[in-house]
């Protein structure tokens, strides 16, 4: 490649990865200011993260947010390969087109309309039938799942139309009955895709703020409807310590599922160089 | 047809009329909505054939095959095997196995439990699941690479894990698509006579789809040539190359110099049809008695034409003049390309039987030449 | 083979089981997706009252006893007729539309060089783009809060090099939204569009240059023809969740940067009127349909090849 067009792509990435990462980096360093100003250095200090774990609401919260990421990831998982495998191994079936498009439309509806949606369908049917009696856990993990779930079935129909029926045909050829070939051959291939979904399915919920503020009662905070509420007013060090943690912690384990995937991909190619060579 | 008369009826069942058919397809079609991919076919296919279905893609021989082992269900007609309807029958009760093309080994379990997979399904016992597949990889030489997982095997080895896995479990009929498509052209030839040697031995029907005619020339006991859903023509490797019965066969199974024509007369076996753009008639052979008048074509495959610098004795029976036009050079064999006239070209293989004396070959480049051949050697066509 | 009861009961339970497979998860986008959808719908043609539920019922009797459907389409006018809604939908399709360009823009740029780049690299380079994706958006638009503040890192900055003498505004600016709009969508952008350069033909850039065309030329016919399918599903990835931005304008622009979305949030949490927050959402749904149903074509193709 010509040397003054690489140059360019290089500061190309520079500056795009500086955009990404510096205001992280910020956010990181100031977590450790002694000054109760963020943006006024007053020494290193972990005062603020002794101020965030002292902070009971700041526990509930979290706690709250991975208790429906949990659940909603789990639901959306069984409920997305579901709807993965009706829409490629079913052929068409009365009512798929408006199947295809109820899978395909959370992923693209904003979410002021799913949210508001949500909540007015939840105050419907408690005004109909009693329930939800209240809302909180259950309605903000329901509206997860909708939502998630679509992300699943996507990731789920892409990894089913990438792997060849005729795995599926050769199970049955060999005797096995259609249950049978589900949970012999097609779920155990569809696991990666299913761990995949299952994860994103997680860490949409546990960021997701619209959904769950519509969706939500009093006294039942998540972690995002925690933090939205203090930043609202202003910046504040103890949040800059809780992203700190979620940052780091989120970075640790995507270098490591990273690494993991790295090192099995380079493995499946050791092995496949030597088959051929044998 | 005259050349199986010196073959015994044992080798040969299907012209044995005491013998039963071991498949019976009977009025069968398939359609994909207004696609028809198999067309009223009816086939019998006899115990222990190596039997081909051979065509072109989207000829209707993989869904022919699919219909067999239940992946599709005919849109009329019935399948039968071994005196059984198979209408009501699901793939998975079928007593057929079948070798997929992309060899389909289950990527998450070893060669081992990819061979064992059927057995457990048929709920053999343990001790015997062992054994039995302990035997079949020693036939197919993958012992040692039992613990071994699909990814990690060259294609050659795929394809005998593949075989071993159709074959466990001892099915009557073996359904094989494209079975040696995905080798290399050296380890192809050596596969397939390790299939023949398989098959005697196991004395296993095998159905092959194949679109490579030379495999099926070389493995089958016959084959159905298809195209467009349905046969052009049922019958020995040898019956299908020396008596096609339509053009398509003769083109699409080696080659053939073909003439257009009409039938001026016929006595015994040998019919004389007029060509508008030859200047003599061409005699070929012809069982059924054809009426004069009759739109017909011969077909010479190119090995059978003679060739000289001379005029033959046999007084112009069958003998054109021409001129060289092009020569292909492929060391055993030449072809050359003789132009006739203005319209006519013709195709002649010669097998280089000497060196080229004085740098020269049989024929050169615009010498002048005679080409004819026996009337015996060439067949007319009626379609 | 004779199909014994036993068969059959075996070929029922299949039947059934196929069944549940597209029920259940039918089932629930019917509940919870759809229907929920009907309500706004619904909600939207009511009218505001003083009760709870504080809207009008669409099936109502009259004084007669008749059973009468009440359709109020006074929300819709009423957006029409002020020019607050108007202008606010105008200004949301502004800001979505330029920052869908400027992250078009330096994304394009970015997901090239990442396509250009050796395949070890390319891995850390698009683990990189998606790992902010991975963290909380929501922290993500707060750092930029400390940036651009009044007593921010950038004023700061600039004041301590002596560049200005006193801060300028930023935060609780147009210019703000449209900083963490660009920030927060940006992998967005390069994502589809590095999966569309990837599988882009490298030799047919060769033989661009090969027939004598100039880089800038072979640019313009050849690359960026080819990355239109790229380009318009990052575009419609950007622009369609932009539209209805609520965090982004709440936090960064305050309250002088008129979005829709936090106009529908107050409408219906401040002002509890449910009526005039439900047609807002369905205006904006319609909106929005185009684009979300070209997204959905797109997707659908690329599913099924």
């Amino acid at each position: 490649m010509n040397p003054k067009r690489s140059r360019f792509l290089f500061s190309v990435l520079c500056f795009g990865m500086a955009f990404l990462y510096v205001p992280m980096v910020l956010l990181i360093i100031y977590s450790f200011n002694n000054s109760k100003l963020v943006p006024i250095w007053g020494g290193f200090s972990l005062r603020w993260y002794k101020v965030l774990f002292q902070s009971e609401d700041v526990w509930a919260a979290t706690a709250l947010s991975f208790k429906i990421a949990f659940v909603n990831a789990t639901f959306a998982v069984a409920l997305g390969t579901l709807a993965g495998l009706a829409l490629v191994r079913f052929g068409r079936f009365r009512g798929r087109t408006l199947f295809t498009g109820m899978i395909t439309a959370p992923l693209v509806m904003p979410e002021v309309i799913t949210g508001l949606s949500l909540l007015l369908l939840f105050i419907g049917l408690q005004g109909l039938i009693g329930w939800p009696s209240e809302r909180g856990f259950t309605t903000i993990t329901i509206a997860h799942i909708t939502f998630s779930m679509a992300y699943v079935a996507v990731i789920i129909q892409s990894r089913l139309s990438g792997m060849q029926e005729d795995l599926e045909e050769a199970a049955q050829d060999l005797g096995a009955k259609p249950l049978r070939v589900l949970f012999d051959i097609t779920l155990p291939l569809l696991a990666p895709g299913m761990l995949a979904g299952w994860l994103l399915a997680f860490t949409l919920s546990l960021d997701d703020l619209v959904i769950a503020s519509f969706t939500t009662g009093p006294g039942s905070n998540t972690l995002p409807i925690l933090i939205y509420s203090r930043i609202r007013l202003g910046l504040r060090p103890d949040i800059n310590a809780l992203a700190t943690i979620i940052i780091l912690a989120v970075t640790i384990g995507v270098i490591i599922f990273g690494w993991l995937m790295l090192r099995q991909q380079r493995q499946r190619e050791r092995d496949m160089h030597e088959a051929a060579a044998s | 047809m005259a050349a199986a008369a010196s073959h015994s009826i044992h080798d040969r069942p299907w012209l044995d009329p005491a013998q039963k058919p071991f498949i019976q397809i009977q009025g069968v079609s398939k359609q994909f909505g207004p696609f028809v991919a198999v067309d009223n076919v009816d086939l019998d296919i006899y115990r222990g054939e190596l039997f081909s279905l051979l065509g072109g893609s989207g000829c209707g021989k993989t869904t022919l095959l699919r219909m067999i082992a239940g992946f599709e269900t005919p849109t009329s007609g019935r399948i039968v095997i071994d005196g059984e309807d198979m209408s009501s029958v699901p793939p998975y009760d079928r007593p057929v196995n079948m070798m997929f093309q992309s060899y389909a080994l289950f990527p998450h379990m070893t060669v081992e439990q990819n061979v064992a997979y059927g057995l457990k399904r048929d709920g053999v016992a343990k001790a015997e699941i062992q054994s039995r597949v302990n035997d079949m990889l020693g036939m197919v030489e993958l012992t040692q690479f039992r613990k071994r997982k699909p990814h990690q095997l060259s294609g050659g080895q795929r394809q005998r894990v593949a075989l071993a896995r159709s074959l466990v479990k001892n099915p009557k009929v073996l359904l094989l698509d494209e079975p040696l498509g995905a080798l290399d052209k050296r380890l192809r030839e050596q596969t397939q006579y390790e299939l023949m040697n398989i098959q005697d031995r196991l004395g296993v029907t095998f159905v092959v789809v194949t679109h490579d005619q030379e495999e099926a020339m070389t493995l089958s006991t016959r084959i159905a040539v298809m195209d467009q859903g349905y046969f052009q023509q049922i019958g020995t490797p040898t019956e299908i190359y020396e008596y096609p019965v339509t053009r398509f066969v003769a083109n699409f199974i080696g080659s053939a110099n073909m003439f257009e024509g009409r039938v001026a007369s016929q006595e015994d076996e040998i019919a004389e049809v007029t060509v508008d753009t030859l200047p003599v008639p061409i005699r070929a052979e012809h069982a059924a008695p054809l009426a004069a008048g009759t739109r017909a074509w011969v077909a010479v495959r190119p090995e059978k034409v003679q060739l000289s610098r001379e005029p033959f004795s046999q007084a112009g029976i069958n003998m054109l003049e021409g001129q060289v036009e092009e020569i292909g050079y492929y060391g055993e064999s030449s072809t050359y390309r003789i132009r006739i006239n203005e319209d006519v070209r013709l195709e002649v293989t010669h097998p280089n039987l000497r060196r080229p004396r004085d740098g020269r070959h049989l024929a050169e480049w615009e010498d002048k030449v005679y080409v004819g051949w026996e009337p015996g050697a060439a067949v007319v066509l009626t379609s | 083979m004779a199909q014994g009861a036993f068969g059959r009961a075996i070929e029922k339970a299949q039947a059934s089981w196929k069944f549940l497979v597209i029920f259940i998860p039918y089932a629930w986008l019917l509940i919870f997706f759809l229907a929920p959808f009907f309500m706004v719908l619904k909600i939207s043609v009511a009218e505001l009252r003083i009760a709870s539920p504080p809207f009008t019922p669409l099936i109502a009797t009259d004084a007669a006893g008749a059973t009468i459907i009440r359709l109020v389409f006074d929300n819709f006018a009423y957006l029409w007729e002020d020019s607050l809604y108007l202008n606010t939908y105008l200004n949301s399709l502004k800001i979505s539309t330029t920052s869908t360009l400027l992250c078009l823009l330096i994304g394009y740029p970015i997901a090239y060089a990442i396509v250009r780049s050796t395949p070890t690299t390319r891995n850390i380079l698009l683990l990189l783009i998606i790992l902010p994706f991975w963290t909380s958006f929501l922290l993500r638009v707060y750092a930029w809060m400390g940036l651009l503040a009044d007593q921010g890192t950038i004023n700061n900055l600039l004041i301590w090099l002596g560049v200005i003498d006193s801060p300028i505004r930023m935060l609780y600016t147009e210019f703000a939204v449209y900083i963490g709009i660009v920030y927060t969508y940006l992998p967005f952008m390069i994502l589809p569009l590095y999966a569309n350069m990837e599988k882009l033909d490298m030799s047919l850039l060769e033989a661009a240059s090969d027939l004598g065309a100039r880089p800038a030329v072979t640019f313009l016919t050849v690359t960026l023809p080819m990355t239109v399918p790229g380009i318009v599903a990052g575009s419609l990835l950007v622009f369609i969740p932009a539209t209805g931005e609520y965090v982004i304008p709440d936090l960064l622009g305050g309250g002088n940067v008129l979005m829709i979305g936090r106009v529908l949030y107050n409408e219906f949490n401040a002002n509890t009127d449910w009526p005039v927050a439900s047609a807002v959402a369905i205006v904006l749904l319609l909106l929005l349909v185009l684009p979300m149903m070209l997204y959905q074509h797109i997707q659908s193709k690329e599913a099924s090849s």
